[in-house]
């Protein structure tokens, strides 16, 4: 009376991309990437045209000269790896991170006082979040040990922590760092795990004896820093408007040459008038001499006038994509070019990472203020809005559980469809609050943008794979374990 | 696998996961068999369908591998269609009473005037 459905296979989510000549598929939401041969190929491009039954992909292949067996094996290969999908098919839901995640990094808010007055700065511009009033300003030693303790115990299992060092300017707070560190050395060998740091700076206030202390305990350095003098001083400014560019540039070239145990890295915020990625990335490779340089657009409400509008968000990317096609030409050759935002971006399509949260922000990683307030990461220290306890009571579970649901992929409905998902999870949980005051509200404002980046570096990741396939094992190691 | 290869982490695991060990005879084996037959799906109007609900080869009905008329039934009791059927929950329980095989009785069926 009713016959059995016939079997009827539509295509899987996959984005598409070729690295010279050979076709690749970064299947969604796996986030892994492989590479099909001419007869693969041919069920993907029946499949562009929707809905195709079982019979007429096997007599497919097998006018192309394929065996009945090898033709159905290639079919159950496509269906194992969710290429093809058959009718009717629902995905299962996405996991939910454990309820207690192990800490891993500590972001340590020395003070929230800074001795430059730069516009577009979160933390004290005009789309702060922090609510400093009545808190102390500088953070004490009893609030950084208890913050120490605090991520020792918090880490479980991990067998390697890190702390991050943050401001205000960090260095403006360089005693209680000294001590910190000293502190944090001893409690790790007691808890038997290793720990590493890392500071970010305006370097403003970088001294020889400075230099000489982050060298030898092996402390990574990011140094905030716009590009050449006219550019970096338009924004980055003292209180009375000078420029800090000739302030700093013989401080960090100083810790360049003199800080030898750890890459220093210049990160570079992208304003509406500071978008000329090249010869930024120029001055402050070859001019300055950082090892790595990496750029991000600024975090503001889009009526700002440093705001980036679409334009120029369109000259960035053009310029980034320049920029990568060098990074691939070094690669090619073996060689490790600066530009971090694809390195970065490599490493995570390397290992196939599927994310339910856009980054570790109040699971893995919280920021700790002066006044030992708990938050999401530095960008929200200091605010009660966003407070998740404090270092002396512990986190408070529920205002963490509330963050990590709101921040979830699940629950961002524009992103179920994005094929750049598993790497982007609807992007930074502060971007997100400062533009649509939610910080679960899906990055819309970039969408195009990270789709088309991604894109770039599935392109460098296939040729890389194609022609330099050693390059990609120095991927190997995961930042974070 | 074959025809795909595998390029990242992920996708190694993925082809770990459905890659049958090389050492499994029997795996090997069944390669080549058809798949196993899938379970009977049971009346509804998602997932199954009738053949002869339109029309023949010929653009006919005389073709049908089903005659017309029993179709009636696939819009009455078993999945309720009221653009076709009277309501048989509530308002024409008896509609099908004096029908009780569709293609011989069909006859019987008469129009209702709500």
């Amino acid at each position: 009376m009713i016959a059995e459905a016939t079997r009827t296979y539509r295509a899987g989510e996959y984005h598409e991309f070729e690295g010279r000549g050979r076709r690749f598929l970064y299947l969604v939401p796996a986030g892994a990437i492989f590479e099909v041969d001419e007869f693969a190929g041919t069920i993907i491009d029946r499949l562009a045209d929707g809905e195709a039954s079982h019979d007429e992909l096997i007599d497919g292949l097998a006018a192309k000269g394929m065996s009945i067996g090898d033709a159905e094996e290639l079919v159950a290969e496509l269906l194992g790896s969710r290429t093809l999908l058959a009718a009717g098919f629902k995905p299962e839901a996405v996991q939910e991170a454990p309820a207690v995640f192990p800490m891993q990094t500590l972001v340590m808010n020395l003070t929230n006082q800074c001795n430059l007055s730069c516009q577009y700065c979160y933390e004290f511009g005009a789309d702060k979040v922090a609510t400093p009033d009545g808190k102390p300003k500088f953070m004490e030693m009893d609030t950084a040990k208890a913050s120490v303790d605090f991520l020792m115990e918090q880490s479980a299992g991990r067998r390697t922590v890190h702390i991050t060092f943050f401001g205000g300017e960090t260095l403006m707070n360089f005693p209680l760092l000294r001590e910190v560190v000293g502190y944090a050395n001893q409690r790790a060998a007691e808890f038997g795990k290793s720990i590493d740091y890392s500071l970010t700076t305006n370097a403003t206030l970088i001294t020889p004896q400075i230099i000489e202390f982050l060298s030898e305990n092996r402390i990574g350095v990011t140094v905030s820093m716009d590009g050449p003098k006219e550019l970096h001083d338009k924004l980055r400014v003292f209180s009375n408007g000078m420029g800090s560019y000739d302030m700093i540039a013989p401080r960090v070239k100083a810790l360049i040459a003199g800080h030898r145990t750890r890459p220093i890295v210049a990160r570079v915020t992208l304003t509406s008038n500071v978008t000329d990625v090249i010869r930024i990335y120029r001055h402050l490779k070859e001019d300055m001499g950082f090892h790595e340089v990496g750029f991000a657009p600024v975090t503001s409400t889009p009526n700002q006038l440093y705001s980036i509008q679409d334009a120029g968000m369109d000259t960035v990317l053009g310029q980034f994509k320049q920029l990568a096609d060098e990074y691939l030409e070094y690669a090619l050759r073996g060689e490790m070019h600066g530009f971090t935002n694809v390195s970065d971006t490599i490493a995570e399509l390397y290992q196939g990472v599927n994310k339910s949260q856009p980054c570790g922000a109040g699971l893995g990683l919280m920021g700790v203020g002066p006044s030992g307030d708990i938050a999401p990461c530095h960008r929200f220290v200091d605010s009660d809005t966003h407070a998740l306890g404090n270092i002396k009571t512990g986190i408070d579970r529920e205002k963490q559980q509330e963050f990590l649901t709101r921040g979830h992929i699940n629950n961002k409905y524009e992103c179920s469809t994005c094929w750049a998902r598993p790497l982007c999870a609807g992007g930074c949980h502060h971007e997100a609050y400062v533009r649509y005051g939610n910080t679960g509200h899906p990055n819309l404002h970039y969408c195009d943008w990270i789709r088309e980046w991604t894109d770039t570096c599935l392109r460098i990741f296939g040729t890389l794979d194609a022609q330099n396939p050693q390059f990609l094992e120095t991927f190997a190691e995961r930042k974070a374990l | 696998m074959k025809h795909l290869r595998p390029v990242n982490r992920k996708a190694r695991r993925i082809d770990e996961i459905i890659s049958p060990p090389a050492q499994d005879v029997e795996a090997l084996q069944n390669r080549n068999n058809p798949a196993p037959q899938r379970p009977h799906f049971p009346m509804g109007c998602a997932l199954s369908f009738s053949p002869g609900w339109e029309v023949d080869s010929a653009g006919g009905t005389a073709g049908l591998c089903q005659p017309v008329e029993r179709d009636i039934y696939d819009c009455y009791v078993t999945c309720f269609w009221p653009a076709q059927v009277p309501d048989h929950l509530n308002n024409y329980p008896d509609w099908a009473s004096k029908c009780a095989t569709a293609t011989k009785d069909w006859r019987n069926l008469d129009l209702v005037f709500p």
